[in-house]
Order: structure tokens, then C-alpha cells, then sequence
């Protein structure tokens, strides 16, 4: 255990070596920290609707102002964290499930079903992000559960094209077979041979997908089509803030700065981890 | 080349194919009734019978689907619910706002991201360099909803240096430019990141080659050097990865459209949705995932023509 | 008169684990209209000498001190334009991988074409240059192979078109860069006779490196021997090849396979590896592998010159 912690310390040393790594460490934790403590940071209910605030500009009681319901913006800011955080942890946890699971199968499984799965696969890479967006929100209506349906479909075909790759790789290795041959099942196989050689590799891709997540997110909320009112996040205040530019372009920009700030130090942190620790993932 | 070329063709019919096969999927799910869509709540059920038989929907789903299939490679996706019209034309009719604003995004993105990723890689590790890598990467990560709105903000709201809203009066080619400029920059500012960081990687590495020493050996002109000997070969994979360029600015487009109020493809499917109008929906995605389709097919088909030691393996 | 004379150079580079000393007090002379052979094992300093008399050295590589002196002029003392003046006109080069040689994206007369960039003749007399020079190195179907990319040639077709590209200004200095090491032994052959046509139509001198002692025998006038960045004997090819002074000269003939008297699996070759150039101590370079080394060669040999012939050794002296 101690060993684990030690080598994490090093790998954090060598990140904040990086002037990228260290800047997006720290927009990183800044984002974290809100979202986490946000119920404390924050200074009035996110969803508190107050007429009489209405269109109030940056000040010292509304640090970020307030929308057209007299909501205050830090506050909603604070608390869509927790919502563009969590969307995006959890649907990369389930893409990387299911892309991990389809890799196996693609990769064991007889031939066409192989085939079978990259075909859609690549079909499903055919389609523009948001245009599979939008077709997926005419099935599930817009919600939060269209968002991380999107977002898995547009990660699981990456991740289980890794683990096919690996498998078939290792399938053909020698000691694969001579693990078949003794007798270990799947499982072993996958947690003894498959996983350690991919995990790494996988772990970084995945991090270098949250920012795009969190952009999907935003985006489709923007759009009206994710997260619903009053529900605070980042996406919907921008496009509150986009119906009122005109006059108060403050809500905008409270909308938009958090994503920024958050895109922003989660890709310098994501490409500062590759670049330190699998140059060879540059290619992509 | 032919063999290649017919290959390629061949896979992209059959993704094609899976795509529409996909599509109808989703259709088929969408829960209610389409011909009570279609009607509306004052239609008698006799009506909506009527129309389920005339749209094949008491057809059993294998019939329907190769219904579908056939007509969509027919170019027929059927009528959209408003005014009846088919969705192939509404498409089509929108299509050039799209085309012209990818095609800004893509002058952009060429236009800068080209000439400094060349830039870059002669003097690697400078202070130019690492900045331009740094914005490179800024560029890249944050949405373009985001870089559209705060443009609008700034240019057109704050500075009044662009018009804000509309896609110009349709007779003056100039009035269009100019209505363009803004929203080609949000749809193409995140690959002018992308060309700065690919080229000058593949800059790096053809300069290292052996025919880079033998030109300098001749004592031929740095300029020769740089852009005749070497980007011309370093912008070959470049040339690839611009389809799937295009398939981000269709993405981008999209809310380029809705941000500067522009028509296209983009605010079309956007308006289809919040008025249910699915086969609207459906087709409009269609006929852009197969324009992406065949942009990749071309751009790979390009890379041939152009890399005279590809042209001649194929 | 001498067109190339290399006096005491030294050339250093500054890596990550220190500084490396490349070439050490290297002295020679190109005598006009001579062909002299530099040979040595790979790690010599051969690619470093030729890179500092072209005036290519990396970025992280300095001549600390000596002299490159070309037709009477210090090469060390030029800027990065003065020498590109020099280069493709005065010295050429031809190196040895005829297959990454060329640009690959470029027909062969555009290339050829870039090369006169220069000269103040109309295009189309700049083609009929290159076609020229393509027959000269017996090109077949010239016209054609102008327009056609260098994929589309042969190995030795490419290397011969190299040499053509080299020869096309008539330089005073040809530098020929084990042109000869990516062929197989006929193409070898061919290409050295056509050098040697060349070379006295044009009346240049040549500067040719190998590793390969036959080829060297055949076509040189001169030979210089290095071993790991310093100019351990040099002498005439007859002097050299019959009468080595430097035990590493010795070792060098006698593991030629070329050389072997009797059918043997076993090559004979010199034990041991270059010295690390980092770690520089003041004795006799190859003390380490030498077989005649005594404690004298600790300290730093003496060179020692012969009827022309010269070489750094304690032995000489005894």
C-alpha cells in the first residue's frame, strides 16, 4: 500500500514538474473543490427563484450576479459542478464497463460477431457527435439519461477497440494458451494478463475524455435537450445567458467560465499524464 | 488505386447501411403513434388508420425497414410532418448554410493552423513554440458553443465590429462573408489547434529525414527546404485527418447555427426536434452522417492522388 | 595544391550526461584531383567530419578548434549563408542511403532543377543540364525519368541519380559518403567506375568514405585511418595497404574478408568496442584493444611521419 502511495507522489511530482501539468492540476482542483464543497461555498439555494434580484450584476452579496429569475449565478455555478462532475465520472465509469466488456467479446468471440461489432462501431464513429446527439434525444426525450447514453456511445466503441486490439494480441501470445492450458478461466486471464497491459493506456484516454464530456454535457444542456430546469448547470445558464447577451452578458459569461476553467484543466492535465507516462498514445 | 478505391467504396456502403439500419432503430422506439403525430389531436381514428396504412406501419418491421432502406438509398426520406413536404428537399435546401460555414471553418483552420505548426517545428522548445502549444491545446479543449458565445459577446455585442445574428442578405456575396466570419471562427478555432499540433509533429519528423540533409548537402535555400521539401510531405496525413475535421465542424455547426440565429442543417434538426417532427429529424441526420461518411472516403482517396508513393502502391 | 586541408580540428557536442568529444585533433589534406579515402569502423567520426566541413553540424555541436580550410578559405569562420553559397556548387555530397536520399514527393527533375537555382540559365536549358547529366550516369530513357519520382527507380538507379545531382555544378570537392554501402557487390562495382569516370571528366577531388577496404584499395589515391574521432595513420593506398604503421591498421587488414588466404567460418576481428567518447583519458586511444599495448601507452603517442606516411604510436618511437 505504501508503495502505491509512494508511486502516486512520484507520478504527482512529475506532473506538476510540467508548467501544463502544474496549471491543469490546479484549475482542476479548483473545479473539484467547488463542486465537492459546494453546499458550504455557496451563498444562497441554487434554485432559489427571487423576482426582485432579477438581472442583478456582479457584485459583493452575487459574486457572479444573478439570472432572470433573480437566481444567484455562483451559487447555481457551484452546484452544476456537481452535475457536469458527476455525469462525467459516471458515464465514463459505464463506458469503460461496457467498452471493456464488448472488447472481450469481440476479441474471443467467433469471427463474425467480430466483425459484427466493429461494423457498428464504426458506424456509430460515422455519425457527428452531435448529431447522434440529437437523434438520441428524439428517443429518450431531454434528459439527463439522453446525455449519458450519448456519451457512452460515442466512448465504449474507443475503449473496447483497445481491449479487442490487446486481446487478440495476447490471444495468439504464448502464454495465454499456456494459461488455457492449465486450466484458468476468462476472468483470470483478463485480470492477470489482459488488464495490466491496458489499464494504463485506457485510464489516460479515459481522462483526456472527460473535458469532451463534459462539453457534451454542457452542449446538450445548452441546447435544452439535457439537464432539466431548475436543475442547475453550466450548460443551461449559458444559454439563460445567451436569451439575454443583449443587456446583461454577465450571465453568459458566468455560464461559460466555469467551462472553460474546467475543459481547459482537465485536457492540460490529461495530455501533461500522457505525454509523461505513454508518449506512444500521441499518434492518436 | 482502383482496387483500393473500390474497397474503401464498399466499406462505406456497408457503414452507410448500418447507419440507416441504426436509425430506423431509434425511429421504430420513439414511443406514441406517428400517424397521431402526424394528425394531430382532432384527427378520428379512422384518419389515423388511413395514414398508418399509407405510411406502411401495418407492415410487419422487417417490410418497413427494408421499406426505408430502399427509398433512403432512392434519396427518398419520406415527408416531414409540418407541411408535407419531402424531407430530402427541406434537407437539401439547407444544406448550403452548412456547406459554406464548415468551409469558413476549414479556411480558418488552414489558414492559421498550417503556417504555424510550420512555424513551430523550425524553432522547437522556443518560447513561441511553447506557447502556441499551450493555446494550441486551450483551442482544442474548450467547446465551441462556448468560443461561438463568447465571440458573439465580444465582436458583435461589445465591439459591434460583426453583425450578430443571420446569415446576410441573400443576394450580396459580401453581406454573406461578413456574416460569416464569426461563426466560421467558432466552428473552426478548435482545428486550427488541431492542424498547428499535427503539422508541426510531422514537421519535426520529416526534417530529421535523410533527403532534408541531402537538400541542405546542395546548399538549396532554407525557404526551398522548409516549405517545397518538407511541408509538402508533412501536410499529407494532415490531409486524412481533415475529414474527420469536418465531422467535428458539422458538430460545431450545429451551434454555431442556433448561437448566430443562421440557417442550415444544424438549427433545422434543432427546430425539427422541439416540434417532433422525427422523420425531419432522422433524415436531416442522415444525410449529414453520410456527407461525413464520404468526405472521409474522399479525403482518404486525396491522400492517393497527392503522395505519388502512395499513387503508385494502390 | 591542396583543396581541402583539415588542420587540429576538434569538435565537441554538449549532451545530457556531459560533453562528448567527437573529433579529436584531426588533420588531413585533399591534395586537387585525388581521391582520398577515409576509413573506419561506424562511431569513427566520419558522419561528424563530413557534417563539419559542410557546415551542418547539430545544434548541440561546435568545432572547438582547428581549422577547415577549402581552397584557401577557413570554412570555421563562415556564417550559415557563406557555406550554403559553397554547398551543391564547390562541395557536394553524396550519401549512402539512395533510398531516403531523395525527396520522395518531388520528381527527379524538379529536383535537379532546384539544384541550379543559381544559375541564371532559362528552364528549359536547366533541364537539358539535367538531362545531360542523367546520361552521364548512363540513365537510360532520360527524358522520362525526369518527370518520374524517385520511388519509381531502382537502388542503383537512385544512387546513380544522386551522383548526378552531385556532379551537376562541377564541384571542386565531391564528398562521397559510403555511397556504395546500400548496394549489392555488382552495383558496387558500376557505381565506382562511374565515380571514377566522373571524377576525371570533371577534374575534382574526391573525399570518400567506406568501411569497406577493397573498395578503398581500388579507387583511392590517399587513405585516412580514424578510430574513434582522432586520425590514427594516413599515408599513401600503397603505403597504407603494404606497409601499415598503426597496429589498428594492422587489425583492420587483417579482419578484411577479403584479405583471408584461407576458406575460415571464423572472421577474425578486433575485441573490444570504441571507447566511450565522454570519458576521455590523456593515453593512446586504442591502448584498450591494442594487441602490443605496453604501460608507455598511457600516455599520448607520438606522431611519428615517414615518407608522407604518418601515424600516432608509442610503438614507432621504440
Amino acid at each position: 500500500m505504501s508503495e502505491a502511495v509512494s508511486k502516486l507522489y512520484k507520478a504527482l511530482r512529475r506532473i506538476l514538474a510540467e508548467p501544463m501539468g502544474a496549471f491543469g492540476v490546479a484549475l482542476v482542483v479548483l473545479m473539484v473543490f467547488g463542486a465537492v464543497f459546494a453546499d458550504i461555498l455557496a451563498t444562497a439555494e441554487p434554485s432559489d427563484i427571487s423576482p426582485r434580484d432579477r438581472f442583478q450584476g456582479p457584485s459583493i452579496t452575487h459574486l457572479l450576479g444573478t439570472d432572470h429569475l433573480g437566481r444567484d449565478l455562483f451559487s447555481r455555478v457551484l452546484h452544476g459542478g456537481r452535475i457536469a462532475l458527476s455525469v462525467a465520472l459516471f458515464s465514463i465509469a459505464a463506458s469503460l464497463v461496457i467498452g471493456v466488456v464488448l472488447g472481450l467479446i469481440a476479441g474471443y468471440g467467433p469471427r463474425w460477431l467480430d466483425n459484427l461489432m466493429i461494423l457498428v462501431f464504426d458506424a456509430l464513429k460515422s455519425f457527428p457527435t452531435v448529431m447522434l446527439a440529437l437523434a438520441l434525444v428524439t428517443l429518450f426525450g431531454p434528459s439527463l439519461t439522453a446525455v449519458v447514453v450519448v456519451v457512452i456511445l460515442v466512448n465504449v466503441p474507443g475503449y473496447a477497440r483497445i481491449i479487442r486490439t490487446q486481446t487478440l494480441a495476447l490471444k495468439s501470445a504464448q502464454f495465454v494458451s499456456a494459461a488455457q492450458s492449465m486450466g484458468a478461466g476468462t476472468t483470470r486471464i483478463l485480470r492477470a494478463h489482459i488488464l495490466p497491459n491496458v489499464i494504463g493506456p485506457l485510464l489516460i484516454l479515459a481522462s483526456m475524455d472527460i473535458p469532451v464530456v463534459i462539453a457534451i454535457e454542457a452542449g446538450m444542456s445548452f441546447l435544452g435537450l439535457g439537464v432539466r430546469p431548475p436543475t442547475p448547470s453550466w450548460g443551461a445558464i449559458l444559454n439563460d445567458g445567451f436569451a439575454a447577451i443583449r443587456d446583461t452578458p454577465w450571465i453568459a459569461v458566468a455560464g461559460g467560465l466555469p467551462i472553460i476553467v474546467t475543459t481547459l484543466g482537465f485536457t492540460f492535465l490529461g495530455e501533461t499524464l500522457r505525454d509523461v507516462f505513454d508518449p506512444r498514445l500521441k499518434v492518436r | 488505386m482502383l482496387n483500393y478505391s473500390v474497397k474503401r467504396l464498399g466499406l462505406a456502403v456497408i457503414i452507410v447501411s448500418v447507419v440507416m439500419l441504426l436509425l430506423f432503430t431509434m425511429i421504430y422506439l420513439i414511443p406514441g403513434d406517428p400517424a397521431a403525430v402526424a394528425l394531430g389531436p382532432r384527427a378520428t381514428d379512422a384518419m389515423r388508420e388511413a395514414l398508418r396504412v399509407k405510411m406502411g406501419l401495418d407492415q410487419p418491421i422487417w417490410i418497413q425497414f427494408w421499406n426505408f432502406f430502399i427509398n433512403a438509398w432512392q434519396g427518398d426520406l419520406g415527408n416531414e410532418v409540418l407541411s408535407d413536404r419531402p424531407v430530402t428537399d427541406v434537407v437539401l435546401e439547407q444544406l448550403p448554410f452548412t456547406l459554406a460555414l464548415i468551409a469558413g471553418g476549414m479556411i480558418w483552420s488552414i489558414a492559421l493552423g498550417i503556417p504555424l505548426g510550420c512555424w513551430t517545428a523550425i524553432q522547437p522548445g522556443g518560447i513561441v513554440d511553447r506557447i502556441i502549444g499551450i493555446l494550441s491545446v486551450g483551442v482544442i479543449a474548450v467547446p465551441s458553443f462556448v468560443i461561438a458565445i463568447y465571440a458573439l459577446l465580444i465582436f458583435a455585442v461589445s465591439l459591434r465590429w460583426l453583425p450578430a445574428i443571420g446569415a446576410g442578405d441573400s443576394g450580396d456575396i459580401i453581406d454573406q462573408i461578413i456574416h460569416l466570419i464569426l461563426p466560421s471562427l467558432a466552428v473552426g478555432l478548435g482545428w486550427v489547434g488541431y492542424l498547428a499540433r499535427l503539422v508541426r509533429a510531422s514537421m519535426l519528423e520529416v526534417l530529421e529525414a535523410s533527403h532534408i540533409r541531402t537538400a541542405r548537402a546542395f546548399g538549396l535555400p532554407e525557404r526551398l527546404i522548409t516549405y517545397r521539401y518538407a511541408l509538402t510531405i508533412a501536410i499529407l496525413p494532415t490531409v486524412t485527418l481533415l475529414g474527420v475535421g469536418i465531422g467535428q465542424m458539422l458538430s460545431s455547426a450545429v451551434f454555431a447555427e442556433i448561437v448566430f440565429a443562421r440557417p442550415g442543417v444544424g438549427k433545422l434538426v434543432y427546430d425539427a426536434i422541439l416540434t417532433r417532427n422525427y422523420p425531419l429529424v432522422s433524415g436531416a441526420v442522415l444525410v449529414t452522417t453520410v456527407l461525413f461518411i464520404a468526405i472521409n472516403l474522399i479525403a482518404d482517396l486525396v491522400v492517393g492522388v497527392l503522395d505519388p508513393r502512395v499513387r503508385s502502391r494502390l | 595544391m591542396n583543396i581541402l586541408e583539415i588542420q587540429n580540428l576538434n569538435v565537441t557536442f554538449d549532451t545530457e550526461d556531459g560533453q562528448l568529444r567527437a573529433l579529436r585533433d584531426v588533420s588531413f589534406n585533399v591534395p586537387e584531383h585525388r581521391i582520398v579515402g577515409i576509413v573506419g569502423e561506424s562511431g569513427c567520426g566520419k558522419s561528424t567530419l563530413i557534417n563539419s566541413i559542410l557546415g551542418l553540424l547539430a545544434d548541440n555541436g561546435q568545432v572547438e578548434k582547428g581549422k577547415i580550410l577549402f581552397e584557401g578559405q577557413n570554412l570555421t569562420e563562415l556564417n550559415s549563408s557563406q557555406l550554403r553559397e559553397l554547398r551543391g556548387v564547390r562541395i557536394s555530397t553524396v550519401f549512402q542511403d539512395p533510398m531516403g536520399a531523395l525527396n520522395p514527393v518531388i520528381s527527379v527533375g524538379t529536383q535537379m532543377l532546384h539544384i541550379q537555382y543559381r544559375s541564371s540559365l532559362s528552364k528549359s536549358e536547366k533541364l537539358d543540364n539535367a538531362a545531360e547529366m542523367l546520361r552521364r550516369v548512363r540513365i537510360p530513357d532520360r527524358e522520362s525519368a525526369l518527370t518520374r519520382y524517385p520511388h519509381e527507380f531502382s537502388g542503383g538507379m537512385k544512387q546513380r541519380i544522386a551522383i548526378a545531382m552531385a556532379m551537376m555544378m562541377e564541384p571542386a570537392l565531391l564528398i562521397a559518403d559510403e555511397p556504395t554501402t546500400a548496394l549489392d557487390a555488382t552495383l558496387e562495382v558500376a557505381t565506382i567506375e562511374l565515380l571514377q569516370d566522373l571524377q576525371q571528366q570533371i577534374g575534382c577531388s574526391v573525399l570518400f568514405i567506406s568501411h569497406h577496404l577493397g573498395v578503398i584499395a581500388e579507387l583511392c589515391d590517399d587513405v585516412v585511418v580514424m578510430y574513434a574521432g582522432e586520425v590514427v595513420e594516413r599515408g599513401t593506398t600503397r603505403q597504407i595497404f603494404y606497409r601499415p604503421m598503426h597496429p589498428y591498421t594492422e587489425r583492420l587488414l587483417q579482419c578484411d574478408p577479403a584479405g583471408q588466404s584461407e576458406r575460415t567460418r571464423h572472421l577474425p576481428t578486433i575485441p573490444g568496442e570504441i571507447p566511450d567518447l565522454r570519458l576521455r583519458t590523456p593515453g593512446c586511444i586504442f591502448a584498450a584493444r591494442c594487441h602490443c599495448r605496453e604501460d608507455i601507452c598511457d600516455s599520448t603517442p607520438p606522431e611519428v611521419e615517414i615518407e608522407g606516411q604518418s601515424a600516432r604510436c608509442h610503438r614507432l618511437v621504440a
